[in-house]
């Protein structure tokens, strides 16, 4: 695998009308890991999804517009809490560096 | 008791990996991302599909009992076995399965505390075959009703019974159709069930995917008003969540009368003519 991408998965086929992504990408010294727990926490703190990251570090969420925390957990890491406002219609670019 | 409910129903990461080769003892693992068993999963494990394997493939509705039968037959998996489920979103669809093996009196099954997720983060063995158990012939009972609810008891427990809805607090209050992992536009109406208390699933897990202790789920439960001397149906999106809180009231509290409304949102949602509240 090579150096990790900028921002999540490919907008192809996104209909992004009624939506408001948080997406991007988790890495550890520069490379993607695959695998990591992405857990989206509303204002209050409360779960509101979780999604392991795929083959090349990236997740996606559908929230509401707002702001939401990321809490990323992975074997061997830190636990890392990463704020994240959302829009409708938009793409929210999150990337997340693991220690 | 709940101790002991607990240890009949639960198994920790260290149970499975000295159980893993006993005679009698099948790992099974279930997700919404049924691609992640092809990846990788515990030694041993068969799988089975949330949707392929255990839906109608044209109604809404379950495999039926002879389905049932013939699912676990072909997987070899005997109705002496114990079962032991465990997969990703921290278990989600490992307890619907695991309710519905109840739903059809399997006798013991048993939950891995933590699933998939818990399970990776340990570092813990993972292997690529796929694995074919020698066939079975499993008998399976009829459906065990006393643990399924359907839409017109779920209308007349409005007000009368615990009404659980155990989806997020963007979900119930009618921000969000679904989990944010999936996209939000969808058939239904949003909100929630009059008279529900909203008690996401998530209250009674830890971030690692753990159930939290008796004495802190019972306390959940009893701070957000259930009253434990009614009967009980939790309902969610699809069914899947609220059987991981079925599991809690049911299996780990030992609660009698706890159902699982398994039509939950999509079916109450897209009903014509029934209450809907929306908001916080």
């Amino acid at each position: 695998m090579c150096g990790a991408k900028t921002g999540g998965v490919s907008n192809e086929g996104l209909v992004l009308t009624n939506e408001s992504v948080i997406q991007g990408v988790v890495t550890r010294a520069g490379e993607p890991v695959a695998g990591a727990y992405v857990r989206l926490l509303d204002g209050a703190g409360e779960f509101t999804a979780e999604v392991p990251t795929s083959a090349t570090g990236q997740f996606r969420f559908f929230a509401a517009p707002g702001t939401w925390t990321l809490r990323t957990l992975a074997a061997g890491a830190s636990v890392v809490d990463t704020s994240v406002a959302a829009s409708k219609g938009e793409v929210a670019e999150v990337t997340i560096s693991l220690d | 008791m709940s101790e002991s409910n607990r240890a009949a129903t639960l198994v920790d990461a260290d149970w499975v990996e000295a159980h893993i080769d006993d005679t009698g003892v099948v790992l099974v693992e279930v997700d919404e991302d049924t691609a992640a068993y092809d990846k990788n999963h515990i030694r041993g494990a068969v799988r089975l599909d949330w949707k392929k394997d255990l839906q109608d493939p044209v109604r809404r509705d379950f495999v039926d009992k002879a389905g049932f039968e013939a699912l676990l037959s072909e997987r070899g998996i005997s109705n002496d076995d114990t079962v032991v489920l465990y997969g990703g979103n921290n278990n989600w669809f490992a307890a619907y399965a695991y309710w519905y093996f109840k739903l059809y009196g399997h006798d013991d099954v048993k939950l891995l505390d933590g699933g998939r997720k818990r399970w990776e983060l340990d570092s813990r063995e993972l292997v690529a075959e796929a694995v074919q158990r020698p066939g079975t012939t499993y008998a399976a009972k009829e459906q065990d009703r006393s643990i399924r609810a359907f839409r017109d008891e779920v209308e007349s427990a409005i007000g009368q019974k615990n009404l659980i809805d155990v989806r997020s607090p963007d979900e119930f209050a009618g921000r969000l159709a679904a989990p944010a992992h999936l996209p939000q536009e969808q058939a239904q109406r949003n909100g929630h069930i009059p008279t529900a208390a909203n008690i996401p699933w998530s209250q009674a897990a830890n971030d690692d995917g753990t159930f939290k202790s008796d004495d802190e789920l019972t306390q959940l439960y009893q701070d957000k008003g259930v009253d434990f001397g009614k009967d009980t149906i939790a309902y969610c999106r699809i069914g899947e969540r609220s059987s991981h809180t079925w599991f809690v009231l049911h299996e780990i509290l030992g609660q009698p009368n706890v159902k699982n409304y398994d039509g939950s949102w999509t079916e109450w949602g897209s009903l014509v003519g029934v209450p809907i509240e929306l908001g916080d």
